[in-house]
């Protein structure tokens, strides 16, 4: 089908929008890419002002760390065949030795048995071989293009990231869960029904949802730090200090997001026909069977999106974690803060930007293999009601 | 559905919100009356230095705190009526300097030099990114239709990054000679600090908040422009309308909820301005109100947090959040009642 004529844009117009468009995906990616180049160079490179040292890192270079062409060549080869495997070979293999009805883990198994198998590949198998290929070949050998893994080896290893990224899994894996189980249930019950009740409760919980968290941070602190003496008189010694407890903070966050999950939730239920439970009710269903045994396997998609989102709020949070934690085991966002604090020496400044973007990877990977479902959950409570 | 079932579906939500949300604001609400502090006694001290003929010896009087048995300090909590909000707000500082015209001796309180941040930016990065949402989605639908997916998700990464994480990575491309100061240097032939005074820190944070929302606006808007009416569209091409005309009357009213809808979110999201304060580092020049509760919170120098003063000021910042919201309650209240004849 042809556009017709009067529809036509004009040569100029089309160029204007699709330079616009091309400045825009510019700047939305220039500063992550950066920051992600920096990470992989020595100090001096990294805050040179010469943007092209920047990108081929002539003192890392020097310091004898760089790839060399067949490096990067070899690099990418793996690079493309694992992104086509997981595409491709992946998703079979699951579906066939998955279990009915089990595919979510084996979907976290395969997913974690790759990503190990990637990095012994990556970071141990073509590093050795490429090292005995590399002096033999003479100028494709000549490293080219500086670049150092030693930041990342020094927040990993010798700072031990590795225990906050423990506690990031914990805290997210616990507020994913819980406020998922919470919130399908209240989504359900308030997409059901259009008692009065239930319309108070979604504009209370609005108003939950614009507070600041600073403001309920200020509610719940004196009360954690004390909250073994506050306890005493009904939990005997076996009340908690609940200051710097990660179940705290996971019930906090779940309470949180709370009002978000459940309007999102029940903007899903909402297109859910209700005939569906409907015939599950005549069929014999309590209102408990029918959501579980008919609802909710058709709703997968708006749980898993919701699900995201519960996460990005988990993962990303700086306030609740950095007040209500202590140092022992905090989590990777605040603990970023303590790097960029301290940062005396610029090769601290590049080890804060080697940990900053080991927070943003996963957030990376989450984009390209959620990317339908985070477009759908955005637009799911603006266009929908 | 019963009223009995919906209850039980509805109640593990509405307790943890009862108790995490609810019961805390009560608490701070209380909180904001009280003072906490640690029960100070006056001890003499006497201490010698061996000097040349004698002993030279002082008595002076310190203040300590009393410790417990257990070996914890002694501390009372009193009320102490609205003094934990005249501590916040210093309302004489601020009464001088308004009858004087004097911005910047108002300015030097932190609770008014908060609120103009906060509004400020409020206000500022609303019509910026409903703009940016919009013109970007207006590219978008205007684009082949094979690049679109890749767009959309090179959009979706300044959304989704962590957001201490992405005004870090816009710190640290202008961060002393950082790669885009030295590029400003050479275009502009002067020597920058961009961290050295408040107006271009507080000029970076609005394109971070900017670049951080823009999406989340286009990705919406984008959704809505797949509904417009070609019917519509064509009706008025047929009576004459330009390319700017049909953008005007028949686009953005097709839009409107949707403007209503990111305003709202993004009222609710600006007014809570904390992560910028902490990724670009500037509480020297710039704070905004719920960065001046976190500061209350942080313990200080001998460990002791300000509950009293950290409680009134978040009672202030949710009195302007309540003040924004309720035009919008109105409506939809209107809306209900109208709806339910």
């Amino acid at each position: 089908m042809s556009t017709p004529r009067a529809m036509r844009q004009p040569l100029a117009l089309r160029l204007t929008s699709a330079g616009f468009l091309a400045f825009w995906c510019l700047i939305a990616a220039f500063p992550i890419v950066w920051i992600a180049v920096m990470s992989f160079k020595s100090p001096v490179d990294a805050f040179a002002s010469n943007p092209f040292d920047v990108l081929f890192g002539p003192a890392t270079r020097a310091a004898g760390n760089g790839l060399s062409l067949l490096d990067i060549v070899a690099g990418l080869v793996v690079l493309f065949y694992t992104v086509r495997l997981a595409l491709n070979w992946l998703p079979r293999m699951v579906s066939r030795f998955a279990p009915g009805g089990q595919m979510l883990f084996g979907w976290i198994i395969a997913a974690t048995g790759y990503a190990v198998a990637f990095v012994i590949a990556f970071f141990v198998i073509l590093p050795a071989v490429l090292g005995v290929l590399n002096p033999i070949l003479g100028p494709l050998g000549q490293p080219i293009v500086g670049l150092t893994t030693q930041h990342y080896q020094a927040v990993w290893v010798d700072n031990a990231f590795y225990r906050n990224f423990i506690n990031s899994m914990v805290v997210t894996g616990g507020v994913v869960t819980i406020s998922l189980t919470v919130g399908t249930l209240a989504g359900f019950a308030l997409a059901r029904s259009g008692s009065t009740i239930a319309f108070w409760l979604l504009i209370i919980a609005l108003v939950f949802r614009a507070l600041p968290h600073s403001v309920l941070v200020a509610g719940y602190l004196p009360f954690f730090v004390n909250s073994a003496e506050i306890l005493r008189p009904w939990l005997g010694e076996a009340a908690p200090t609940l200051y710097g407890q990660p179940l705290a903070v996971i019930a906090v966050l779940v309470s949180i997001n709370q009002p978000f999950t459940i309007w999102m939730l029940r903007s899903f239920f909402q297109n859910i026909p209700n005939e569906l439970d409907e015939a599950a009710r005549v069929d014999g269903c309590t209102h408990f069977q029918a959501f579980r045994l008919v609802i909710m396997p058709v709703m997968w998609p708006g749980v898993i999106t919701t699900g995201l989102f519960s996460f990005l709020l988990a993962y990303n949070d700086f306030l609740v974690t950095s007040l209500l934690l202590d140092q022992s085991n905090q989590t990777m966002v605040p603990a970023i803060a303590g790097y960029f604090n301290r940062e005396t020496t610029t090769t601290d400044q590049v080890e804060a930007v080697a940990a900053a973007v080991s927070i943003t990877a996963p957030l990376f990977l989450l984009v390209m293999i959620f990317q339908r479902q985070i477009v759908s959950g955005l637009t799911a409570g603006a266009v929908k009601g | 559905m019963k009223f009995k079932t919906f209850a039980a579906f509805v109640a593990p939500s509405l307790v943890m919100m009862l108790l995490f949300i609810a019961a805390p604001l009560v608490s701070v609400f209380i909180g904001s009356f009280q003072l906490h502090q640690p029960v100070l006694q006056e001890v003499e001290e006497e201490s010698c230095t061996p000097g040349f003929t004698g002993q030279t010896c002082t008595t002076t009087i310190v203040t300590r705190p009393v410790i417990a048995e257990s070996g914890e300090m002694l501390t009372t909590t009193e009320w102490v009526g609205w003094t934990n909000y005249t501590r916040v707000l210093n309302p004489e500082a601020a009464w001088d300097a308004v009858t004087s015209f004097d911005w910047n001796a108002l300015m030097q309180v932190d609770f008014w030099a908060a609120l103009r941040f906060t509004l400020m930016f409020t206000l500022v990065t609303l019509p910026l990114v409903i703009g940016v949402g919009l013109a970007i989605a207006l590219a978008v639908n205007n684009a082949a239709k094979h690049v679109r997916g890749p767009v959309i998700f090179v959009s979706l990464l300044p959304f989704i990054i962590t957001p201490v994480i992405g005004a870090l990575s816009i710190r640290w491309l202008f961060i002393g000679d950082g790669i885009l100061t030295a590029g400003l240097e050479a275009w502009l032939d002067r020597d920058l600090a961009l961290f050295a005074q408040a107006w271009t820190i507080e000029l970076m944070m609005l394109f971070y908040r900017v670049w951080h929302v823009a999406p989340f606006a286009f990705v919406i808007f984008y959704a809505g422009l797949q509904t417009v009416n070609q019917d519509t569209l064509e009706s008025a091409i047929i009576d004459g309308a330009n390319r700017f005309e049909r953008l005007r009357y028949v686009i953005v009213p097709h839009l409107a909820p949707l403007i209503v809808f990111i305003a709202l979110i993004h009222l609710m999201d600006a007014y809570r301005v904390f992560e910028e304060i902490v990724g670009f580092t500037s509480q020297a020049h710039v704070i905004s109100l719920q960065w001046l509760t976190y500061d209350f919170l942080q313990p200080d120098d001998s460990g002791n947090r300000a509950f009293g003063r950290a409680s009134a000021s978040a009672m202030l910042t949710m009195v302007g959040i309540v003040v924004l919201l309720i035009p919008l309650l109105r409506r939809t209240w209107r809306d209900h009642k109208g709806g339910s004849h």
